[in-house]
């Protein structure tokens, strides 16, 4: 059994707003809720699946609640930080596959900074961590243990700051045509180099943006979709990894857990990488990027510096567009967590609804990445593979 | 390079006690499995490798070398080293190199242990690496 074909995304809104001091989280995902309602064409009350992770304010029940959802058969609040949504995808069509609901809402949103949490803050949702006493004394952030990973990967395989630089000035080029992007200033390799060390190897300019925001997405059986006036996105395969130190021996942190998501993904949707016209990968920081592009297998292992360099992930031009939104880069980071942008980016780009100049020509299959967590100590990867129909 | 940042007091609990028993006697200790004959780190009473409950104290002789790092330069209290070590023993633990100058540090430095006091009266100290 599998959910191949078996579920649809039927509606995606991302939160126009980038900071938003005048409106609660709660209120975020409300709003994100309604966006994404009005795109699929269907009420609240059609929804009785719904996901939500960490970042929802007093978990499932809370927002449930919040927001009057009476007709739920199916709840869901798993939390694998920023990849959450897209597993949830993979959960809804799982949900819909088996018969426990017909129409799920997956929401994400939060205001990191009007509350000024910042950037980096690890903990908070996931309360006493068996790990807490041997790792947190040591002021490991997001910043330096993502930087851990390129240190190692530059020391393995001979990757360089300009190659990861390249990542940036991809994103860059894409967020130049976004409206809503808080970065649209087109960037140059030395630009990324030039900006301030944060944890070496990685720049500024390496890292993702810090935003307020929000977005939702519509889950539906293949008979709801028939009847709504939206172009079909496919659920074609769903899969999701999770990789830790493991007690340290043999700790190897230049693989991701998309090495083992990837595979299953694919094996799932009856595809290739090479079928993949148009990918959303996590980008919380530019190694993020490069080793999800070597596990899901678009590159051979330790050769994604020279595959993402060149401009090669810009569209139009490179072999793998990515993030055509501006990714976490550039566009935005909602409440820390990128995974539900990644998403509607990729519903936007089967739809044939991307920016006219980063629209990828005959997107029919797309994929779909997310990291949660942290790549230096324990992270979950999500892979999800969409087709237009 | 700077020590400023006096580490907080690591919470014991009733598994871990021991560990920081020992590190008061400035003793770093993981975990071996009797069954598999693997190492961990951190310790746990379940062996994270084959998940017997056989799992020994053993102490490490404090020496390894450098499998990571990275210099974090956005910090209000300068800058530091967080690393992943690998044990002669063969566990990587995440932990800060200190008292040494981070320009000369590299991927395979060889490094030792020390051990730095925490907040507090009679807590138990953190242990640390450095340079040999």
């Amino acid at each position: 059994m599998n959910i191949r074909g078996k579920a649809y995304i039927m509606g995606a809104f991302e939160h126009p707003t980038r900071k938003a001091p005048d409106k609660s989280s709660a209120q975020l995902h409300a709003e994100s809720a309604k966006g994404a309602l009005a795109d699929s064409g269907l009420t609240k009350e059609d929804i009785d699946g719904y996901f939500c992770a960490g970042d929802a304010p007093g978990g499932a029940m809370s927002m449930a609640d919040y927001m009057g959802l009476r007709r739920l058969r199916h709840l869901d609040g798993t939390d694998v930080g920023g990849s959450s949504y897209i597993l949830h995808v993979g959960h809804a069509a799982e949900a819909i596959a088996t018969g426990k609901c017909s129409i799920a809402l997956i929401t994400l949103a939060g205001r990191p900074l009007t509350d000024a949490a910042g950037s980096g803050a690890r903990g908070g949702t996931f309360g006493a961590r068996p790990e807490e006493a041997f790792e947190s004394p040591y002021g490991g952030t997001t910043h330096n243990q993502y930087a851990m990973c390129a240190m190692r990967h530059m020391h393995q395989y001979g990757t360089t700051s300009e190659q990861l630089a390249w990542i940036k000035v991809a994103a860059s080029h894409h967020a130049q045509h976004n409206p809503n992007a808080v970065l649209r200033n087109v960037v140059t390799v030395d630009d990324v180099l030039a900006s301030p060390m944060i944890a070496t190897p990685l720049h500024r300019l390496d890292c993702c943006v810090v935003t307020d925001g929000g977005g939702a997405l519509i889950v539906t059986r293949p008979e709801v979709a028939k009847q709504l006036k939206r172009p079909k996105v496919k659920v074609l395969g769903a899969a999701e990894a999770m990789k830790g130190p493991f007690g340290g021996y043999g700790l190897d942190l230049t693989v991701s857990a998309a090495a083992l998501s990837g595979p299953r993904a694919f094996d799932e949707a009856g595809v290739k990488p090479a079928d993949i016209k148009y990918v959303s990968i996590y980008d919380s920081f530019t190694i993020t990027v490069l080793m999800q592009i070597e596990d899901l297998g678009f590159c051979v292992k330790g050769h994604g510096g020279r595959f993402v360099a060149d401009g090669n992930l810009i569209s139009g031009t490179g072999k793998l567009p990515f993030n055509t939104d501006g990714g976490g880069l550039c566009n935005n980071h909602p409440s820390n967590r990128g995974g539900i942008t990644k998403v509607i980016e990729a519903v936007r780009q089967l739809r044939g609804e991307a920016h006219p100049r980063v629209q990828v020509r005959d997107c029919d299959l797309a994929l779909a990445h997310g990291t949660g967590g942290s790549l230096g100590t324990r992270h979950a990867g999500a892979t999800l593979i969409l087709e237009r129909e | 390079m700077s020590d400023a940042r006096r580490p907080p007091a690591p919470h014991a609990n009733a598994e871990t006690q021991r560990f920081w028993e020992a590190a008061k006697e400035h003793r770093l200790l993981y975990g071996l499995c009797a069954m598999c004959r693997q190492p961990h780190y951190y310790p746990r009473c379940i062996c994270p490798h084959c998940f017997s409950d056989a799992t020994q104290w053993m102490q490490a002789c404090g020496e390894g070398e450098v499998y990571t790092y990275s210099i974090m330069h956005r910090s209000a209290t300068g800058p530091y080293v967080i690393a992943y070590v690998t044990l002669t023993e063969g566990p990587r633990i995440l932990t800060n190199l200190v008292d040494c100058d981070p320009d000369h540090i590299k991927i395979g430095s060889p490094v030792k242990l020390i051990w730095k006091d925490t907040d507090g009266d009679g807590t138990p100290p953190l242990p640390f690496f450095t340079l040999t």
